[in-house]
């Protein structure tokens, strides 16, 4: 274990486990209720795997009603509940501690409804990401935000943490794209937000739930916007042999009226990386970008001239089109295949700051000097159309206080992202990994209404109680509840 | 709920600091505010308090056309943002109306007017809402705390994110200071199809089938028997869209409306002037589209008119209709324009939104001194 604290377990409900376990029994179907050590251990970590702790115990219910129903046993018994997707964040905002009972989404998978007049899809929020859009191929639709762990990650989780992906320049992050949800609350109770309406007619609820880690609710069904499917889409690749040209090149294209539905930005150390593993032919030089727009062919054709214009102009190393869907596939390999080349070299750190764009260049050099300052090599392959960067720290896990070094390096990073006026994190969300650092962004006052607005919704501070804010801020309001 | 008599007292601080100290000393005496921009979104007429307005809290703070980033003041009058923008080639993308035709009055629409309503046009089925173009605020809570919430930055998860919460809450929870927005490129084409001579029914037929196409349709209105498609783009991509929907009702009446023409439609149909010049009561009503068509013809059957925007998502009636007749039909109507109606502006929302709304009510404004009852049903 590493830097990063999680409060003791409270040893009242521990010594309880047994009377949590038969109530929960009770309340809900047996297979329901998963307490065997052997099992819970599937659910001690997220995808930031540096942190463990197996739960109490998992519930995997299958409706609305038993998710309120184990809501209602957790409050009467005072037990903290950690909702869990597919457990993909890399923030930990899944993570558990021993004193918890986890509410899975797994078996949430049920497609209730697809409406293409009204143009919206409701779904149990167990589904994955990626299944919602294959369900809404056929009718010529899909489902915008596409974070990379798409394939495993769930609607339940991407409401959460607010997921973004590489298309939302053009479509919007989840919270644009959610019309609706059922909410469980601490007491037990089910809310509906929104629905196939555009817009509340009172407070906006919704946008208050939707990235709020699993603080506020429980989200069992969502109600989605579905949006056609365009009838093409190209990427080109654009080589630049600098930085501060290849950011220069993403505000040009920016400011032209061409909006791509992705810019995406690669550096030398994440080029060399790729090019070892994936062999994807990607110019030798300091920066790439991948640039996908969509249309008609001859739409295609029309924007790709104008962002070919502006590329010509910076004097780029490279500058290809696609001219057919293997070209197109052959562009976006290495991209698509970043993190699996960066894994091959050892550890890593995969960080989310997002940055104002016109601060890329100097964000990017700072980032380079602090990597010669900790000693640590670092790889940036990020959305550079909207400044959401990934800067990968790479680190050896096995070799004792490196675990520690790339963490602070990180936090150096998040804090620079800050000060050049962006933020800690663009998608991934606080979770325990960013916790602590809450500080560098907002105020204590800040922070504290955050927190009262967690108190109206939860006054027992049960859910996810120890993630978002930092420790001490929230004590106040987590002892409360202990006491 | 404060109960002191509607005053003439008008505050228009001209610093957020003055404004928090404003709001401060009320908190302390308990004497409510009655909250307002330029007070052209809302009538608050019948709020008790002393006139707070922002409109003194003014000036852009930052505009970045290559980071698509506007910063500004929120008493900064909405046209010169907009010029602002228009003189880099782009806009707000939601396109905020401007509802001063309807309500009339004398007032400047302000950006934070437009941020405190959530104010978005007929854009809104494309582009998304004023919510979506929101990065962040800075705000002053009803004790005189000043708060700051999101950034400047596209995406940004960190925290709960209480500007969507601001964001049309009609200075109930707090009053804005300054909004940061993300800006878009304007269409460089824009031209109109138009049905004419079809009911809600067609209209809404209509609707449906070209929001299913990809030609990204960015408003789709109906009134007095004409339903209206607007397609914009880059000049090639204009005449492909057109070409493509013409053949897609080829069964179908339809006149094609130039730029110009184009522009003042959708500013008009933005702005409901067709429902202006008159005192009768106004009604918004967001509705699944399409139980419009039924929903419109029970409104009309209390007398008086609809009209329809946003792919039939958005039904606007002006007529005699009373609140409870009005809400008997349409849950969720929010009343524009009071004319001779008696009762809330916004309607009652389910027991547990409502408790939750009240909870959150009390944390941003414990002594209920921020127009008060303004948004309860």
């Amino acid at each position: 274990m590493s830097g990063i604290a999680m409060p003791q377990p409270d040893i009242r409900i521990l010594e309880r486990a047994p009377q949590i376990v038969a109530s929960l029994q009770e309340a809900l179907p047996l297979d329901t209720v998963i307490f065997d050590p052997e099992e819970t251990r599937a659910y001690e970590c997220d995808a930031l795997t540096a942190y463990r702790c197996a739960p109490l115990a998992v519930v995997l219910p299958r409706s609305t009603e038993e998710v309120a129903a184990v809501m209602r046993v957790c409050a009467d018994m005072g037990v903290p509940v950690v909702p869990r997707g597919a457990g993909t964040s890399l923030a930990g905002g899944a993570l558990p501690t021993a004193d918890c009972v986890v509410i899975g989404t797994a078996r949430l998978r049920d497609v209730l409804e697809i409406d293409t007049d009204n143009r919206f899809i409701r779904v149990q929020t167990g589904v994955t990401n990626l299944s919602v859009s294959e369900m809404l191929e056929p009718h010529g639709f899909f489902y915008a935000p596409d974070p990379s762990s798409q394939l495993a990650c769930t609607i339940a989780g991407n409401i959460a943490m607010n997921s973004g992906g590489a298309h939302c320049l053009k479509y919007g992050v989840t919270t644009n794209n959610l019309m609706g949800a059922t909410v469980v609350l601490t007491t037990g109770e089910i809310v509906e937000l929104g629905g196939p309406e555009l817009g509340p007619s009172g407070l906006d609820l919704l946008g208050l739930l939707c990235g709020s880690e699993g603080q506020l609710g429980i989200v069992t069904e969502a109600v989605l916007r579905i949006v056609p499917r365009p009838e093409g889409a190209r990427p080109v690749l654009i080589g630049f042999d600098g930085a501060e040209v290849a950011g220069e090149c993403v505000a040009r294209i920016i400011r032209s009226g061409v909006l791509p539905v992705a810019i995406e930005y690669m550096d030398e150390p994440c080029l060399r990386a790729v090019e070892d593993f994936a062999h994807a032919g990607y110019p030798d030089c300091a920066a790439v970008l991948i640039v996908e727009v969509e249309g008609s062919p001859d739409e295609i054709a029309d924007q790709i001239a104008r962002i070919r214009d502006i590329a010509a102009a910076l004097d780029p190393v490279e500058f290809r089109e696609s001219r057919n869907a293997d070209d197109a596939l052959a562009i976006w390999k290495g991209r698509k295949s970043a993190f699996g080349a960066m894994g091959r070299l050892g550890d890593y750190i995969c960080l989310d700051g997002t940055v104002p764009v016109g601060q890329l260049p100097y964000t990017l050099r700072r980032i380079g000097e602090l990597s010669k300052q900790h000693g640590l090599e670092v790889a940036n392959v990020f959305h550079a159309g909207d400044g959401n960067m990934h800067p990968l720290i790479l680190f050896n896990a096995n070799e004792p206080g490196q675990l520690e070094r790339a963490e602070a390096f990180g936090a150096d990073i998040l804090r620079l992202c800050v000060e050049v006026g962006g933020c800690l994190t663009g998608e991934h969300g606080v979770g325990v990994e960013k916790r602590d650092l809450m500080g560098a962004q907002y105020d204590a006052v800040d922070l504290a209404v955050q927190m009262e607005v967690k108190d109206v919704f939860d006054p027992a501070w049960l859910l996810n109680p120890a993630k978002v804010f930092p420790l001490e801020a929230s004590a106040a309001h987590r002892l409360k509840v202990a006491e | 709920m404060s109960t002191d008599a509607i005053s003439r007292t008008a505050h228009a601080p001209g610093s957020e600091a003055e404004l928090a100290e404003i709001v401060a000393g009320h908190f302390t005496t308990g004497q409510s505010l009655r909250v307002a921009g330029g007070g052209t979104r809302v009538q608050t007429g019948h709020v008790a308090g002393e006139l707070l307005t922002t409109r003194a809290v003014s000036g852009v703070v930052a505009y970045e056309p290559g980071e698509m980033t506007l910063i500004a003041r929120t008493g900064t009058p909405l046209h010169e943002v907009e010029a602002m923008l228009a003189s880099e080639g782009q806009a707000l993308a939601f396109e905020p109306p401007d509802l001063r035709r309807v309500l009339g009055g004398d007032g400047t629409p302000t950006i934070g007017g437009m941020v405190a309503a959530n104010a978005s046009g007929p854009r809104r089925i494309m582009a998304g809402a004023c919510r979506d173009h929101l990065l962040g605020v800075r705000f002053v809570d009803g004790q005189g705390r000043i708060l700051k919430n999101g950034g400047r930055v596209m995406k940004n998860v960190t925290g709960l994110d209480l500007s969507k919460l601001l964001c049309g809450s009609f200075g109930t929870l707090g009053v804005l200071t300054e909004v940061a927005m993300k800006t878009l490129p304007q269409a460089q084409a824009r031209a109109t199809l138009a049905f004419p001579g079809v009911d809600e029914a067609a209209a809404l037929r209509i609707f449906s089938s070209a929001l299913a196409t990809p030609f990204e349709i960015s408003g789709a209105a109906f009134h007095d028997g004409i339903a209206w498609l607007r397609i914009e783009g880059l000049p090639p991509q204009l005449a492909y869209r057109q070409k493509r929907l013409q053949d897609l009702f080829s069964g179908r009446e339809i006149e094609i409306l130039d730029a110009d023409a184009t522009v003042r439609l959708w500013r008009d149909l933005r702005d409901v002037t067709h429902f202006a010049g008159t005192e009768a009561p106004l009604w918004r009503v967001l509705v699944k589209p399409s139980d419009a068509p039924a929903i419109a013809a029970a409104l009309r059957g209390l007398g008086g008119q609809v009209s329809l925007d946003w792919g039939g998502g958005l039904i606007w009636y002006c007529g005699p209709g009373e609140a409870g007749a009005v809400r008997d039909i349409a849950p969720h109507a929010v009343l524009v324009r009071r004319g001779e109606v008696e009762g809330p502006v916004f309607p009652r929302q389910s027991a547990p939104v409502e408790r939750l709304s009240e909870g959150l009510r009390r944390k941003f404004d414990p002594a209920g001194i921020l127009n008060p009852g303004l948004m309860e049903g």
